[in-house]
């Protein structure tokens, strides 16, 4: 699934951010591949802000369908 | 180290060592900038860019800041000024939000990598403590290697011991694989330093070109050593006690739902426009221009220019005109612009310091995609109704050409600047509310089929959102009055020769009879297409030079309520004035601003033109 696919609430990992430059820019901001998230909103339409311990970060919506994610622990899907 | 970069045209001592002061977005940096510098700061600004920076002298250093960024690399054109002038530093000074360590540290390891004397600056450690975060101080100066002061710059704590504490700044434990370190001392062979190899190491083509190198490919792989790296640090020294949310952090949510935000938007955006539309704009600049400039400087300016220059001769036009130098441009810069542009860089300071402006960008974002932009635009885009000049010189911090291209043209054409909103307001208010209405579905219309039409036939593609969302805060009034000045001067500083020269090219320009030949040709368009009286056109040619002296123009004339609501659309798609025109033409070259300028004349005529046949 992608981060578009994802509840808000939710627990997540990134399993995959195919796009060179976004993953060099997430990867400054404190977020790599594997890293444990929370979809802490999201805006209809519009972006999905995902929490990382303290630190909210707003990501557009076409940049969060191209992002692979998987669900960190099982709840009802 | 010898200087290769574009810094030793910006004018500052080259004896003396450089301290700079480097750091993420919205970590306070400004705060210590003004503590160490004090009252002895320059500007300037930085070649090839429009980028200001500031220095000033501390003790026996130099003191510079630098855009607020995540690390050091290539991405846009702030990071490209902050990575030249890091590469000059003898000292840096690395400002860390103690509360986004996993962040903010990625940034410090790679300043140590690129073997820099370094010194952190632990600030907003308030903030950690109320959070329930404890942090190591003594193992983090361990593991990084560098000294670590705890600061809370906002109420001067830790300042002093930062400052007495910068002369021992040194160089920490790097991040670097042992094959990397031999890398990067083999390309130190040929550049001498190990910033410039570090960075030609990581890819970045700039600086390789510089020594004539080709840039290598192994960013990914040292970043991600960097991240590791930087997440087990912050693993060993920091401890959580679990706490409930603080009121920041609810009402940051609340500021982000839709339900609850987009309400709390439109009240904050009627506030906006009691302070800037109806306060600023006509009491304050009531006061300022009318009473002030007009009222008491200018008689005194003409008077006295007057005993030494004929007021009849060119240069007496130049000086003491109708527009002269002297006279409408000092007025226009100081007793309109000035209070505009203060009132509205004082209530973006509040946004911005409270950390609610990226969440309005959040909220926003959806919109302004239909119009290939993204949620950032809505900085500019808020500004353009304070001034448009002012807006358009921050266009820079859009992700793409293509998007400065958009916001630019958009400004130009559809965003009414409070100058000229406070004479429309006057104008149409007593037409009623259907007027009004039909006036404002057309302007925004006019915007959004624009920005569609200009999405789809650009090519390339739009950047999208990708934004940190910083905690909410309450903001400090020091802080904000002192950036409201900071950014009100530099403002003035930039844009009053651009209105000077302005204003000298239309003197010319009517004493040579051309305004009067335009004002003549366009004359049956006004009076046939628009269904305007004639006298109208010299409102309008008012118009090019400054947008609010259009909207007056049509106060002095006796038209009907359909003949004012086509003039008023007419003039508010019209060209930008003379100083948004100039500050176009140095932000995206000539040919674009006459784009924009001949797009206008074209939209303001056809739209007025189709509203006068329907209504």
């Amino acid at each position: 699934m992608t981060l578009a696919d994802i509840k808000r609430g939710k627990d997540f990992k990134i399993k995959n951010i195919p796009d060179d430059m976004i993953r060099i820019q997430t990867l400054r901001m404190g977020i790599s591949e594997g890293s444990k998230l929370n979809c802490n909103e999201k805006i209809p339409g519009g972006p999905v802000i995902v929490k990382h311990n303290y630190q909210e970060i707003a990501i557009g919506r076409r940049l969060a369908e191209d992002i692979q994610i998987e669900l960190f622990t099982e709840g009802s899907d | 180290m010898q200087s290769c970069h574009k810094l030793d045209e910006i004018n500052i001592d080259e004896s003396k060592e450089k301290v700079v002061l480097v750091g993420n977005p919205n970590v306070g940096k400004s705060i210590f900038f003004n503590y160490l510098t004090d009252s002895y700061v320059s500007v300037s600004n930085y070649p090839g860019t429009t980028l200001d920076i500031s220095s000033g002298e501390f003790k026996d250093y130099i003191v510079l800041d630098t855009p607020g960024v995540y690390g050091v690399s290539s991405f846009n054109d702030e990071e490209k000024v902050a990575r030249d002038i890091f590469l000059s530093a003898d000292i840096i000074v690395n400002i860390v939000d103690a509360v986004h360590l996993e962040r903010d540290l990625f940034l410090t390891q790679q300043l140590i990598d690129m073997d820099k004397k370094v010194i952190v600056a632990l600030n907003m450690m308030d903030e950690a403590r109320s959070r329930g975060l404890e942090i190591d101080i003594e193992q983090l100066k361990d593991d990084l290697g560098v000294e670590v002061i705890p600061t809370v710059a906002v109420d001067n704590e830790g300042l002093a011991m930062l400052s007495d504490t910068i002369k021992n700044a040194k160089k920490g434990n790097k991040s670097l694989s042992p094959e990397m370190k031999e890398r990067l001392e083999d390309i130190s062979k040929k550049t001498e330093n190990n910033a410039d190899s570090l960075l030609i190491l990581e890819g970045d083509q700039y600086v390789a070109s510089h020594f004539n190198l080709e840039a290598l490919d192994f960013r990914e792989e040292i970043y991600n050593k960097r991240r590791n790296r930087v997440n087990n640090i912050v693993g060993n020294i920091l401890t959580k006690v679990e706490k409930n949310n603080s009121i920041g952090d609810k009402i940051g949510s609340l500021l982000l739902k839709p339900l609850t935000g987009i309400p709390i938007l439109l009240v904050i955006l009627y506030f906006l426009y009691q302070f800037i539309g109806v306060f600023v704009a006509q009491t304050l600049v009531g006061i300022t221009e009318e009473t002030i400039m007009i009222g008491m400087y200018e008689p005194f300016i003409i008077d006295l220019v007057s005993n030494f220059v004929s007021t009849n001769s060119i240069l007496g036009k130049i000086l003491i005109g109708e527009f002269g130098v002297l006279t409408m441009t000092v007025t226009y810069i100081f007793g309109l612009l000035l209070p505009l542009v203060a009132g509205f860089y004082f209530f973006l300071a509040i946004l911005e310091d409270s950390g609610y402006m990226p969440r309005i960008a959040a909220l926003v974002d959806r919109g302004l995609n239909y119009l290939g932009l993204n949620g950032r635009a809505i900085i500019p885009m808020l500004l353009g109704f304070g001034c448009v000049t002012m807006a358009t010189v921050t266009t820079r911090l859009l992700g793409s050409k293509r998007e400065k291209i958009i916001a630019i043209f958009l400004l130009g054409l559809a965003i009414p600047c409070s100058a000229q909103l406070g004479v429309i307001a006057g104008l149409i208010a007593p037409l009623g509310l259907k007027y009004f209405i039909i006036y404002v579905i057309t302007i925004f219309a006019v915007y959004a089929i624009a920005g569609t039409f200009l999405n789809k036939v650009l090519p390339g593609k739009s950047t999208d959102l990708l934004i940190d969302l910083p905690p909410v805060r309450l903001p400090r009034l020091k802080n904000i009055l002192r950036k409201t000045y900071l950014k009100s001067k530099y403002f003035i500083l930039e844009a009053g020769p651009i209105f000077a020269m302005g204003a000298v090219g239309i003197t010319l320009l009517k004493e040579g009879g051309i305004l009067y030949w335009i004002q003549e040709k366009v004359a049956p368009f006004i009076v046939g297409w628009l269904k305007l009286p004639k006298e109208t056109t010299e409102a309008f040619i008012m118009g090019i030079i400054r947008r609010d002296f259009g909207a007056a123009g049509l106060n002095s004339l006796a038209l009907t309520s359909d003949q004012t609501l086509v003039s008023l659309i007419v003039i508010t798609l019209f060209v930008p004035c003379i100083a948004a025109m100039l500050v176009m033409i140095k932000e995206q070259g000539f040919k674009q601003a006459l784009m924009v300028w001949l797009g206008s004349w074209f939209a303001a005529f056809a739209v007025g033109g189709i509203v006068a046949l329907f209504i």
